[in-house]
């Protein structure tokens, strides 16, 4: 059954929505009368400036109020659900019962990227918003390679030290860089033959599980993942592998 | 930089922890004091040849200072590299810059029989040239700061990070227009691992642009036009960090920056470069910014993103002791020492405003003549950005009760991208708003005794007592390998780096170093 919504203000499908932006010209009021006409051209209706001011020599700010005519069916939206949270206790007996040994688990930041927030996060013990760290868990073996690896090094990592899953994580992605570093690893791990052994996960705070399949890798995590989550999808896969 | 307003809040702390403290600090850097003092590095001997006047690139894009040093026999570099170019320049009789060059074209042992008096006493005028020209680029400031002065601290720092010098430039200009006072060109990423500076204008990097004497004078004179015509001076600042510390802190000081993030400890923790490399290049590059009246930033604030705030509050501070410590050694008056701190606490923790606030007042008292810089809120950034415009409001309050000077605005676009141009002007918006709203609160608030914010102090501060017992007794690389520092465990002869560095020879000559010390505000 279709399900046709609009944004909400204080009405049904009153379609309301808030933007803010930035215009590179000196504020006047012909600068406010502009920003309107630019969100009419966007496609919406009663389009409101409600504030409009300098920001700098030739730059101006607004915030605009405007109604969208556009509804969508979100009874067609289909999108990855998360599964229920598993605890750390249920986890390592996953692991013990169904894999049999400890898991190997390498994370890095790779290419130059060296902002570690998310990997560490996932990984050290302490953990993140309460939620332990993968070193805490019993049958996770953790190699936190921290940050700035190169993709030869880790892979050359994985080899060496048998490890089951990849734990990549980029947080800058200015003109491409994280897909370019993303790329290069899957690339290199395949070239070397290593691909198919190892569970290849991408973290960062702009990462998909959309974004992660077309990049060719097992998973994607984004912002505001918690470890137990990475934890549980590992256990899991190693488990079916098993 | 600012006076004390007095009278102002006040946390009872017991000043013998805070002396035993300062004691402890001092003999952790003690033993690595010597170790500096008997040991140079690659990037040491390329700050000073630069500054004897090395400029350009020799062989391909390599800059001829790099290529000078590389050529160096081990037993010559030992000796200092200046005293290799001070024989090329006796021998030649050519400027520095030309005698590097030709000297690059003949066998690397053509100067050897040059005796060491003629080579030290051909520099010697090169040498007071580049001291009148540090010293002339440091009066230059003194005077633009007593034209234009600046609006009261906390000072408004924003970054810009575009990736494109020229881009930078103009989000610069607007951010100052929009009231910042300081503005720090953020570098691509990875620059820390370069192991020379890049030449020329750049207009490329990730997450950043390249620091070069180019872009550094091109940010300047961008800074100091909008400075005349806002009728306030507008500070210039980047990264003296990485592997190339020294040198960029030469470059600095010729180009009038006013400030450089340069931390004693930052690249070894967080960007695995050896740790002896680090302290020598600290060092070296310290000096020069006491003789360039250069403020370093601390970077205490990345214990923080990278851990719980509650729980490394200590760490915190024992780093700060120990920062002033290595930079009291470099001769940097308390005035230059602008230690970190940051605004990270969770914030669905109880009474965590409280104890951030304890925080930043501790360190105010601890280190009452320091420019401290205080780090916005960015671990707990959600890509809400209402809430964390929010967030960012009081943080600037706690910045301006405590009296922080130096304060990077936090962006409401924190973890979503790089500041947008009018992300910096609504994060400047809060922060003029809210500083402006609670200018004297601090001079208006007693603590309470033994309440909470008092008890946190005194807690953070004892701790951090101990755990400059702790490193003291096991002695600072060991305490650095054992994991002390925000759980990262570095070797002395691992990391980055290691190799470009050496022990001095008996004869080591390196006469910009001469010139620094004893440096002016030495104690």
């Amino acid at each position: 059954m279709s399900k046709f919504v609009k944004p909400y203000g204080d009405t049904l499908d009153d379609g309301k929505v808030q933007l803010s932006f930035t215009l590179p010209i000196e504020w006047s009021e012909a600068a406010d009368e502009a920003a309107r006409q630019l969100v009419v051209k966007m496609g919406f209706g009663d389009v409101v400036v409600a504030e409009g001011r300098r920001i700098a020599n030739g730059f101006s700010f607004f915030v605009v109020y405007a109604s969208t005519p556009v509804a969508l069916d979100v009874a067609a939206i289909a999108a990855p659900e998360r599964k229920a949270p598993m605890s750390m206790e249920a986890i390592d007996a996953l692991i013990r019962d169904r894999v049999g040994r400890k898991i190997v688990v390498a994370g890095a930041c790779i290419g130059t990227d060296a902002h570690t927030v998310g990997i560490d996060a996932i990984l050290n013990m302490k953990g993140y918003r309460g939620d332990y760290g993968l070193e805490r868990y019993k049958e996770f073996a953790v190699f936190n390679l921290g940050s700035q690896v190169s993709v030869e090094r880790l892979a050359r990592f994985v080899r060496d030290e048998s490890v089951d899953a990849v734990l990549v994580s980029q947080v800058v992605t200015q003109k491409g860089s994280d897909v370019h570093n993303f790329t290069a690893l899957g690339e290199l791990l395949e070239a070397e033959g290593l691909r198919d052994r190892v569970l290849l996960i991408a973290g960062g705070p702009r990462m998909t599980n959309l974004l992660a399949s077309e990049l060719g890798y097992d998973a994607g995590f984004g912002r505001g993942t918690l470890p137990s989550e990475v934890a549980a999808f590992v256990a899991q896969r190693m488990a079916e592998r098993a | 930089m600012p006076g004390k307003a007095f009278p102002r809040m006040h946390l009872r702390i017991d000043s013998g922890v805070v002396a035993e403290s300062r004691r402890l600090a001092a003999a952790i850097v003690d033993p690595v004091s010597a170790f500096i003092r008997s040991h140079s590095t690659v990037s040491v001997e390329r700050a000073a040849l630069r500054l004897l006047g090395v400029a350009g690139t020799g062989e391909g894009a390599a800059p001829r200072a790099n290529v000078f040093v590389e050529r160096l026999a081990a037993g010559t570099l030992r000796r200092g590299a200046a005293l290799a170019l001070g024989a090329a320049v006796a021998e030649l009789g050519l400027e520095p810059s030309r005698a590097a060059a030709e000297a690059l074209l003949l066998a690397p042992d053509a100067f050897e029989r040059v005796p060491a008096e003629a080579a030290r006493a051909a520099l010697e005028p090169h040498v007071r040239d580049a001291m009148r020209c540090i010293d002339a680029r440091r009066d230059e400031r003194k005077a633009l700061l007593g034209r234009l002065p600046q609006a009261p601290p906390p000072l408004l720092y924003v970054i810009v990070a575009s990736g494109d010098i020229y881009e930078d430039r103009g989000a610069a200009v607007a951010a100052a227009e929009a009231g910042a006072q300081i503005i720090a060109v953020i570098r691509s990423t990875g620059q820390s691992l370069l192991d020379f500076v890049p030449e020329g204008a750049t207009t490329e990097g990730f997450g950043g642009t390249y620091a070069t004497q180019a872009n550094f004078r091109i940010m300047r004179e961008a800074l100091d036009e909008v400075s005349e015509r806002l009728g306030r001076y507008v500070m210039l600042t980047n990264y003296a960090s990485g592997l190339c510390m020294p040198e960029i802190a030469a470059l600095a000081a010729l180009e009038r920056l006013d400030m450089l993030l340069n931390d004693s400890m930052y690249g070894i923790l967080f960007r695995d470069i050896n740790m002896k490399r680090t302290f020598v290049d600290q060092h070296f590059s310290r000096m020069l910014n006491a003789r360039a009246g250069i403020i370093i930033n601390t970077g205490e604030d990345n214990y923080l993103t990278t851990a719980d705030a509650v729980e490394q509050a200590p760490a915190v501070l024992a780093s700060q002791f120990v920062n002033e410590a290595f930079a009291r050694r470099a001769g940097l008056p308390d005035a230059q020492i602008g230690l970190g701190d940051a605004y990270e606490i969770d914030p669905a923790l109880e009474d965590g405003f409280l104890f951030a606030l304890a925080q930043a007042q501790l360190a105010r008292q601890i280190f009452p003549d320091a420019p401290l810089k205080y780090m916005p809120p960015t671990k707990h950034m959600t890509g809400d950005i209402f809430k964390g415009h929010l967030i960012d409001a009081l943080f600037n309050l706690t910045s301006v009760a405590t009296n922080q000077t130096i304060h990077l605005c936090g962006m409401l676009t924190e973890a979503i991208h790089t500041p947008f141009l009018g992300d910096r002007a609504l994060s400047l918006e809060n922060a003029a708003y809210v500083m402006n709203t609670a200018r004297h609160l601090g001079e208006e608030i007693e603590f309470k005794p033994d309440g909470i914010v008092e008890r946190r102090a005194q807690s953070v501060l004892r701790d951090a007592c101990a755990l400059l017992e702790g490193i003291a007794s096991r002695g600072l690389m060991r305490s650095i390998e054992a994991g002390t520092f925000a759980d990262v465990r570095r070797s002395p002869d691992g990391g980055r780096g290691f190799e470009g560095v050496f022990e001095r020879a008996a004869d080591y000559w390196n006469p910009i170093e001469d010139a620094l010390s004893p440096a002016p505000a030495a104690r």
